[in-house]
C-alpha cells in the first residue's frame, strides 16, 4: 500500500506543502486473506487530509485502517474510500512522569515499544502481534493475555480526537462524553477517524517476562491452572491441542508470567534491563499451497508441542517478543495458508457455561477440524465500550483454514452453543457471523446505533464488515 | 456481502422464472442469501417461485424484465442497486427455438438471437458498470455446450451462446481488478422446462445438478464451470476433432 508523497516546496520559501495524496484502487483483505474488495485507499499524512478525504467520500463512504491485522473484513469498503492511517505515525508527546503518551493513529505497538521501554514503560495491552496501530488498538478495544488483570486497550486511552463526518473534531475522554468515547472504543471504525490519542502506559523494571510454563493433561486441568493461579499471574493463557481426543481432550500447556523484577535477571542481563531487540522480520514467500496446513500436519505439530511443554513449572525468563508475538518473527505468516486463506474464530462464554466450552471442544477434535492455533483464557470484567468483546468468561480462539470440510456447518452450530449460552463472537476476527447472532449477542448494538446516528446520520462511514452484518 | 467461507447475502436473477435459477436460488436461500429479486416476464412461475423462496425465509422482490426490450435495461436493472448491495446476478434468460422451423423463419431464429445475445449484451453492460461501483459481487452468466461447436441441428440457438459466451469471457477479463467476477457456466443438457418433450442426450443432468456446479464455482471464484463437470474433459476433445469426424458423432447422437 501507498501513496506518493513527495511534497512541493512553495517558490520563495523553505516550506514544504505535503502533497495531497493521489488515490488508489486497491484490493484489500483483512489478515486471513478471505473475501477481498476494491476500494480507493487514501493515505493521509495529517488530520487535514482525513478531513478532506472525508468529505470527498462517494455514496460508498470512507472507513479507516490501520495495519490491517483484523481477520476478516472490517477495515475494507468496496466500491468506497479506505483510509490507510499508516503514515500518520509520529509520536506527538511522552509524560515520563505520568508515564502518558500522545500518538498519532497509525503508531503502532512495535513502534511505542521501541520508544518507551528504553524508559521503563511498555504497552498497557498487547495483542498477539506488535503489528497493530493505536487507531485499530481502540477501534477493536482490544486485549492480551492480561485481560483478567488489566482489562482491555481503551481502558488506558486517557483522551481521543475524533474526526467526525462532518469533518470536525471531538475531543473524547471517558468522562467528558462517555457515550461516543465507548461507542468508539471497540466500534469498528464507524462513528469516525481517530486522529489522535493519549494512553496510559506500563511501568516496567525490565523487558523480560517470568513465565512458568505448565503441561496439562486435559482441558479439566487447564481450566483448573487457570482459575487456581490467575490471580498471581499478570499474564496468562493456555494452548491447546485442538485434535486430541478421549481422555486428552484438550491437553496443552498453560503459560503463566509476570514482568521480570531486577532481581530475577542474572547479572549479564541486568546491564541492559530493558533492552529491546526483536529479531528481524523473516519474510515468507507467498507459494505455499492451500491445503499444506490439513489435519495431519497440525496433529504432529500438536503433537511435538505438547511433548515439549515441560510436565513441571519452572520459571524461566522470556523476552517480549518470544512470549507475546512469536508468530512475529516470521512477516507475512498468513502466507503459510495459501491462497485459500484461513479465519480465525474468537468467542467468549460465561464461567458457568463451562459446559458449553467442553461440548465445543469436543465437537471440533471429534470434527478433526484442524486448528493452527487455539488458545484458551479466562478473561475480567468487561469495559463500557458498546461493542467490546470481551467480559467475564472463558475465551477460546481457533484458526481455521476456509477449506476445511464441513467447516461452514461446525461454525453455525458453535454460533448457536455459544449464542445459547449468553456468549459472543469477537468482531475483530469476525468474518462470517450472521446478522441476527450479531445483534443477539451484542445486546447494547441498539445503544450503539443510536450514538452512530446522532454523530453520522448520512452513514458516512462504513466497511464491508459494516454492510454484511448490517451493524 | 460475500463472507470467507463464500457464501452470499443478496442476489438478483434476470429470467426469474428459469428452472436453473430457481433452483440456484433455493441452494442459496438454504444457505445465508436472504434479499433476493427475481427479474423477468410475469407469469405464475414466476410468482410461484417468489412464494418458495419467501417459505426459506428470504424476503423476495419480483420486477418487470424482459430481455427483449433492450431499451429499458438501465431504467429496470440499475435503480435496483440503489437499493442495498448485490452480491450476485445470475443471468439466466434464454430460449431454445426451434431450430427446423427457425430456418425457415428469420424473424423467428432472430428473436433466439436477440434474447440469448443482444439482450444479455445490454443487460450485462448495466449491472457490470453497477457491480464494478460496488466494488465487489459476481455476474453469473448461462452459456451452454451448444456454444462449443456449431452443429446443424441447434446452430441458430448454439451461435447465439457463442456469441454470449465470449462476450462474457472478455468482460470477465475487462473487470480484472475491480472487484468483479464473472462466471461463465456451460451446461450440457439439462432437464428443464427448455427442453420438456425432447429426447434426452447423454451425459444430461438436473437443474439441481447445475445449481450445484453455480455455488460452488462462487466459492471458488471460477471463471469457467461446466455441468456435469466431465465435460470439459469431453469437449476438450471435441474441439479439435476436425470436420467430417465431428459431424459423425453428431449425427451417431441423433
Ligand atoms: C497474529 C495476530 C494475533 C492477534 N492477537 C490478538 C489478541 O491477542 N487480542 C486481540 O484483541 N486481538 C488480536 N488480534 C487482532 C488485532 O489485534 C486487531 O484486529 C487490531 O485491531 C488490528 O489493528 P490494525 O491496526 O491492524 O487495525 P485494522 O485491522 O486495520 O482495523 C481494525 C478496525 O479498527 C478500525 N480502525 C483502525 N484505525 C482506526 C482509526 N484511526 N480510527 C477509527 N477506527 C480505526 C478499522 O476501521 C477496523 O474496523 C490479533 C491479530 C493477529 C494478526
Ligand atoms: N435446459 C438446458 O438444457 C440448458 C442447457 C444449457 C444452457 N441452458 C441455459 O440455461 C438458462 C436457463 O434455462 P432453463 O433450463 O432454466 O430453462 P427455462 O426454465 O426455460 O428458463 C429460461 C427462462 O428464460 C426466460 N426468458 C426467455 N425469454 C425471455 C425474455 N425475453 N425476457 C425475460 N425472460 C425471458 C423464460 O421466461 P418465461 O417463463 O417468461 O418464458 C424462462 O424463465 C438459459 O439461458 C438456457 O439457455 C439450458
Amino acid at each position: 500500500m501507498g501513496t506518493d508523497r513527495a511534497g512541493t516546496r512553495v517558490p520563495g520559501t523553505d516550506l514544504e506543502v505535503a502533497a495531497v495524496p493521489q488515490p488508489r484502487r486497491e484490493k484489500l483483505t483483512g489478515w486471513g486473506r478471505t473475501a477481498p474488495s476494491v476500494a480507493e485507499v487514501v493515505r493521509p499524512s495529517t488530520r487535514e487530509q482525513v478531513a478532506e478525504a472525508v468529505a470527498g467520500a462517494g455514496a460508498r463512504g470512507i472507513v479507516a485502517r490501520g495495519l490491517g491485522r483484523s481477520y476478516g473484513d472490517p477495515a475494507q469498503n468496496a466500491g468506497g474510500r479506505v483510509l490507510d492511517l499508516t503514515g500518520m505515525n509520529r509520536i506527538l508527546g511522552v509524560d515520563l512522569e505520568t508515564g502518558t503518551v500522545e500518538v498519532e493513529p497509525g503508531v503502532s505497538l512495535q513502534q511505542l515499544m521501541q520508544a518507551m521501554l528504553p524508559f521503563g514503560y511498555f504497552v498497557p495491552v498487547t495483542p498477539g502481534t506488535r503489528y497493530v496501530t493505536v487507531g485499530g488498538a481502540i477501534g477493536c478495544d482490544i486485549h492480551g493475555k492480561s485481560h483478567h488483570a488489566d482489562g482491555s486497550f481503551a481502558q488506558h486511552v486517557l483522551e481521543l480526537d475524533l474526526l467526525l463526518a462532518d469533518g470536525s473534531v471531538r475531543t473524547l475522554t471517558p468522562e467528558s462524553d462517555p457515550g461516543l468515547f465507548w461507542a468508539t472504543a471497540g466500534g469498528m471504525g464507524l462513528t469516525g477517524v481517530i486522529v489522535r490519542a493519549k494512553l496510559k502506559m506500563m511501568r516496567v523494571e525490565t523487558s523480560r517476562i517470568l513465565v512458568e510454563t505448565k503441561r496439562v493433561a486435559d482441558l479439566d486441568e487447564a481450566m483448573e491452572r487457570m482459575t487456581l493461579t490467575d490471580a498471581d499471574y499478570r499474564f496468562s493463557v493456555a494452548s491447546l491441542d485442538n485434535l486430541a481426543t478421549g481422555p486428552s481432550l484438550g491437553r496443552g500447556w498453560v503459560e503463566s508470567g509476570n514482568f521480570a523484577g531486577l532481581e530475577h535477571l542474572p547479572a549479564k542481563l541486568r546491564e541492559t534491563p530493558l533492552a529491546f531487540h526483536p529479531k528481524p522480520l523473516a519474510a515468507m514467500p507467498d507459494l505455499f499451497p492451500s491445503g499444506l496446513l490439513n489435519r495431519r500436519t497440525i496433529r504432529l505439530m500438536n503433537e511435538a508441542n505438547f511433548r515439549r511443554a515441560p510436565k513441571d513449572a519452572h520459571p524461566h525468563l522470556a523476552s517480549i517478543g518470544g512470549f507475546f508475538h512469536p508468530l512475529d518473527a516470521i512477516h507475512d505468516w498468513n502466507r503459510v495458508y495459501g491462497a485459500a486463506g484461513f479465519l480465525q474464530y474468537q468467542f467468549v462464554v460465561p464461567f458457568e457455561a463451562a459446559a458449553t466450552l467442553r461440548r465445543v471442544v469436543e465437537r471440533v477434535a471429534v470434527q478433526g477440524a484442524p486448528s493452527f492455533v487455539t488458545v484458551l483464557k479466562r478473561f475480567g470484567p468487561a469495559s463500557p465500550g458498546y461493542l467490546s468483546f470481551p467480559t467475564d468468561g472463558w475465551t477460546l480462539t481457533y484458526d481455521f483454514p476456509t477449506g476445511t470440510p464441513g467447516l461452514a456447518g461446525l461454525l453455525r452450530w458453535m454460533d448457536a452453543q455459544v449464542l445459547e449460552a449468553g456468549g459472543r463472537l469477537y468482531l475483530a476476527k469476525d468474518s462470517r457471523m450472521s446478522p441476527g447472532d450479531l445483534a443477539a449477542m451484542y445486546p447494547r448494538l441498539e445503544d450503539f446505533r443510536k450514538v452512530r446516528a446522532e454523530v453520522d446520520p448520512h452513514g458516512v462511514f462504513v466497511s464491508d464488515q459494516s454492510r454484511r452484518l448490517s451493524l | 456481502m460475500k463472507d470467507s467461507l463464500g457464501s452470499v447475502q443478496s442476489l438478483l436473477v434476470l429470467g426469474g422464472g428459469s428452472d436453473i435459477a430457481l433452483a440456484t436460488a433455493r441452494k442459496l436461500a438454504q444457505d445465508r442469501t436472504k434479499r433476493i429479486i427475481l427479474a423477468g416476464r410475469p407469469s405464475e412461475r414466476l410468482d410461484a417461485g417468489a412464494d418458495l423462496l419467501r417459505g426459506l425465509g428470504a424476503e423476495v422482490r419480483v420486477v418487470n424484465f424482459d430481455a427483449l426490450e433492450f431499451g429499458e435495461h438501465e431504467k429496470v436493472l440499475a435503480p435496483l442497486f440503489e437499493e442495498g448491495d448485490i452480491d450476485v446476478v445470475l443471468l439466466a434468460f434464454g430460449v431454445l427455438g426451434d431450430q427446423k422451423t427457425d430456418e425457415r423463419d428469420p424473424l423467428a431464429a432472430a428473436k433466439v438471437v436477440q434474447s440469448n445475445y443482444v439482450g444479455a449484451v445490454t443487460s450485462s453492460l448495466v449491472v457490470a458498470e453497477a457491480l464494478k461501483k460496488q466494488g465487489h459481487g459476481a455476474l453469473v452468466v448461462l452459456s451452454s455446450v451448444a456454444a462449443e461447436r456449431g452443429r446443424k441441428d441447434n446452430f441458430i440457438y448454439g451461435s447465439s451462446k457463442a456469441g454470449l459466451d465470449t462476450f462474457a469471457q472478455g468482460l470477465g477479463d475487462s473487470l480484472q481488478g475491480t472487484g468483479v467476477h464473472v462466471m461463465v457456466v456451460r451446461p450440457g443438457f439439462v432437464d428443464s422446462k427448455m427442453t420438456a418433450g425432447l429426447p434426452k442426450a447423454p451425459m444430461s443432468t438436473t437443474p439441481e445438478a447445475v445449481a450445484e456446479g453455480i455455488v460452488d464455482g462462487l466459492r471458488r471464484e471460477a471463471d469457467l464451470v461446466w455441468v456435469p463437470a466431465q465435460l470439459r474433459y469431453v469437449f476438450s476433445g471435441l474441439r479439435h476433432l476436425p470436420r467430417p469426424a465431428f459431424r459423425k458423432v453428431v449425427d451417431k447422437q441423433a
